[in-house]
């Protein structure tokens, strides 16, 4: 009780407490400076226009970085989410070209509804195959998607023999039109895909704060023995978060095949680390068990809105590189600083 | 005195709410033995970390040959001749005996690292500590005896004027023991002064010079060799008044938990537990008694489903559960505490009241959603019935004690409801006080019909509240006592040597 003369942590914390404002609300006061800074200097940035055409931009990565958070509060990592984005785009384009059933000599044009479940199917297929190769086989998250996510690229390419679905609008006699719902169409004003991705974000906020399953998700990720021990299915709670993963990346990939309204093998490339950026600048720790989704859709923001206002402000994309680099350096010191250094003394 | 080489003075270590360390006064003389006694969690460690630079005290000084003298850290320490061997290891396993025992200070010539003097100069450490190691050995591949022996020649490598020794032969053989203690007297003629820490008294005695005993953090008594003796350690160690309660006046009821010829084998398929018999009634208190290798931990992991067993029957109320998960276990009423809370039994990154929910948080699931004020009530009656020491709920994990981690993770435990409870070593790091509560808890758990099962490697918390002191010896039962016997027959049976 006595301790605060001894102990030096004590008085310096009370003094530091708007430096902790700042740093625990960073992505929050980032995301204003990245507004403000690039309103001052173009026209054009601060208009509702912009704004719903930078976030429709987002929602990609977005609904990307909400899959990664589940991963890393697990503490694991999936590289394989850009794969499975190009990969659900080309089965999805592949259907809505036709399947060809040779035995039978017919060609099955299945709706799009169809085409949206079995394409979510398939990412959850390889999700699943990630979370088994962790949760049971112990391969190391960092390997095994690595290697899921050559092998998914590479069904991608063998699929399409390296070419680009280009035209998914459906036809009308075929009754498989509507893909392009989901790209191009807005609900009172705002894109689908931004209210997708919404929607996605505040299911998986309340999951993550509401659920028994958020709970066990934030346990076995700061201490896997600890939660077994407690009856903790931390091998269930493995596999979800990896097949959800899955999942959202191909919601990722149908969102991006319908704006493009073409599915190839390439797409997607590197947007892991892009979302892995987010979930990180939103203060989640790599090591597990901290992180939220509000401060994930933060991240994803400030990634999108930066690289945005770059771009309207004539910024040439190295540079756009090099700031996107310097951020996410910023940000996992910062982390470091919140996690490590107020408990060492 | 003018031998004294090395000091502290009113040393104080606080960990947030946790002290440590008191102001804490301790000598160290040339050329002798200081022995420091003490419970788990007085503080012995801790002083040692901070005499050898590797943690900063939180005030005192410490004095080195009559001047004041400032580790930034153990390679600091070790530069002016002070060395540790801590209780935990720490080798690298992947590399071989030659490169953990020069690590960081490899042997240099102009063309590279001189494997071939640092082997040599192994050899003769090895010599000397008579075991037979060749210097290549990767660690992984030694006995942990052997590893610590490995330890000890790494320290004594650096010329060190003054050894520290923290539990150096817990996992070491009576031979291996001999050898050691023979290597310590040669250091003593050398001038070498020597810090030795164990929880073996009898042993300790026999090499002791001087003794010291810390208490909660406190120095409770020092006294050189030929004015003390085992009674006088063991008064100062746990004090005068000290009560860990006697049996609850419990009727036993049916038998809750039965277990027949259970066998635990470890990673190399070698039993630690072998054929192991065992009937535990509701409302009575089982203490399991025995040293380290005993296979204790792995008993009570392997009824609580962490481990495998490979033969062996399982059975809580009549039904065998052996083959069950161990949530499946948690929803019958069989749970474990474990030994190692910081490892095993706390999520650090989550709040109090999160830790306290998380073994029974679906209990509270009302459709997708927990309930959170039924949490709430939960998490605040846990607190109250369990006695933790908190700002509430939501406070962090690290502020609190030891004593009152613990009692989160038992808290955790019982929250679940359970009809047979087990505790490995639950009062490992913890203060008397809490130890007390601890053991109040569990005798109030029993009198409500609770089965208990604890493990200790301490004689005085056997003879506390336990009904049945069982005692393991390699892997078996190698005694059964009521709760009239003496410590010394406990002893016996352990396989400790009880020569005083």
């Amino acid at each position: 009780m006595s301790a605060s003369t001894t102990n030096p942590a004590l008085p310096k914390r009370r003094t530091l407490n708007l430096t902790r404002i700042l740093l625990e609300g960073r992505a929050f006061f980032a995301l204003i400076a990245i507004i403000a800074v690039f309103s001052s200097l173009s026209p054009h940035y601060f208009t509702v226009a912009n704004f719903l055409i930078m976030s429709s931009q987002v929602a990609i990565f977005g609904i990307l970085a909400i899959g990664m958070l589940l991963v890393i509060l697990n503490g694991g990592i999936d590289l394989s989410v850009g794969s499975i984005l190009a990969l659900s785009g080309v089965v999805a384009g592949a259907m809505m070209q036709g399947v060809e059933l040779d035995a039978l000599g017919v060609i099955l044009y299945p709706p799009v509804w169809a085409v949206v479940v079995l394409t979510l199917c398939v990412g959850a297929a390889v999700g699943a195959v990630n979370g088994v190769l962790v949760a049971i086989f112990k391969v190391p998250p960092f390997v095994a998607t690595l290697g899921v996510m050559y092998v998914a690229r590479g069904i991608a390419l063998l699929m399409t023999n390296g070419l680009t679905y280009n035209n998914l609008r459906g036809r009308e006699e075929l009754g498989n039109t509507g893909f392009a719902w989901l790209g191009f169409n807005r609900l009172w004003g705002i894109p689908i895909s931004v209210i997708v991705l919404a929607g996605i974000a505040i299911i998986a906020g309340l999951v993550l704060s509401r659920s028994a399953f958020g709970r066990w998700l934030y346990a076995s990720g700061g201490n896997e023995r600890a939660a077994e021990l407690s009856g903790v299915p931390v091998k269930r709670v493995k596999i979800t978060v990896y097949v959800v993963s899955g999942m959202l990346s191909a919601v990722a990939g149908l969102v991006l095949a319908s704006q493009l309204t073409s599915a190839g093998p390439t797409a997607g490339m590197t947007y892991e680390l892009t979302a892995i950026a987010a979930v990180v600048i939103g203060g989640a720790a790599l090591t597990g068990g901290r992180g939220t989704v509000r401060g994930t859709m933060l991240g994803a923001f400030v990634i999108g809105f930066l690289s945005a206002g770059l771009v309207i402000i004539g910024v040439s994309s190295y540079w756009q590189t090099v700031f996107t680099g310097a951020v996410i350096v910023l940000a996992v010191l910062m982390n470091s600083i919140q996690y490590g250094g107020p408990r060492k003394g | 005195m003018t031998g004294i080489v090395l000091a502290a003075r009113n040393i104080a270590k606080s960990y947030g709410q946790v002290h440590a360390l008191k102001g804490v006064n301790f000598d160290i003389r040339r050329g002798e033995v200081t022995t420091l006694f003490g419970e788990n969690g007085a503080g012995k460690s801790t002083l040692m970390k901070i005499l050898s630079g590797v943690i900063q005290p939180s005030s005192g000084e410490i004095v080195l040959d009559g001047q004041p003298a400032r580790f930034a850290n153990a390679a600091e320490a070790q530069a002016r001749g002070i060395s540790i061997i801590h209780q935990e290891l720490s080798l690298a396993p992947n590399l071989s005996v030659r490169d953990n025992i020069f690590m960081g200070r490899e042997i240099m010539t102009p063309f590279g690292v001189d494997y071939a003097e640092e082997e040599r100069q192994v050899r003769r450490l090895m010599e000397e500590l008579e075991e037979d190691i060749d210097p290549r050995t990767p660690v992984e591949e030694l006995r942990l005896g052997q590893q610590q022996i490995v330890e000890i020649a790494r320290a004594l490598s650096v010329d060190s004027r003054i050894l520290i020794m923290d539990e150096p032969t817990s996992a070491l053989s009576a031979s291996e023991v001999e050898v050691l203690f023979r290597v310590i007297r040669d250091l003593k003629a050398r001038g070498v002064s020597i810090v030795y820490i164990s929880h073996h008294l009898e042993e300790a005695l026999t090499i002791t010079d001087h003794a010291v005993v810390l208490r909660d953090g406190v120095m409770t008594a020092s006294a050189p060799r030929d004015r003390i003796d085992l009674e006088w350690i063991v008064r100062n160690m746990v004090g005068e008044n000290y009560d860990l309660g006697s049996p609850p006046d419990t009727v036993p009821g049916n038998v809750a938990l039965s277990i027949r010829g259970l066998c635990v084998p470890d990673a190399t398929g070698q039993d630690l537990v072998r054929g192991l018999d065992l009937d535990i009634r509701a409302g009575e208190i089982v203490c399991i008694y025995g040293l380290m290798g005993a296979g204790r931990t792995e008993l009570l992991e392997a009824i609580a489903g962490r481990l495998r067993a490979s033969a062996g029957q399982i059975v809580l109320d009549g039904q065998e559960v052996g083959h069950l998960s161990i949530a499946e276990r948690i929803a019958r009423g069989l749970a474990l505490v474990p030994e190692d809370r910081q490892r095993d039994g706390l999520v650090q990154t989550m709040s109090v009241g999160q830790n306290l929910s998380l073994a029974s948080i679906a209990r509270f699931t009302r459709g997708l959603f927990i309930d959170a004020r039924a949490e709430r009530a939960l998490i605040e009656d846990s607190i109250r019935s369990v006695t933790i020491k908190t700002a509430g709920g939501d406070a962090a994990i690290g502020s609190l004690s030891g004593g009152n981690q613990q009692k989160v993770v038992i808290g955790k435990i019982l929250a679940t409801q359970p009809r047979v409870i087990m505790l490995d070593e639950p009062s490992r790091g913890i203060d008397i006080g809490a130890k007390a509560e601890v053991f109040r808890l569990l005798a109030e758990g029993a009198r409500q019909g609770l089965a208990v099962l604890y493990s200790t490697s301490e004689v005085s918390e056997c003879l506390s509240i336990a009904h049945r002191i069982i005692v393991m010896h390699k892997g078996r039962i190698s005694a059964e006592f009521d709760s009239s016997v003496t410590k010394e027959r406990i002893m016996a049976a352990s396989g400790e040597s009880v020569a005083a």
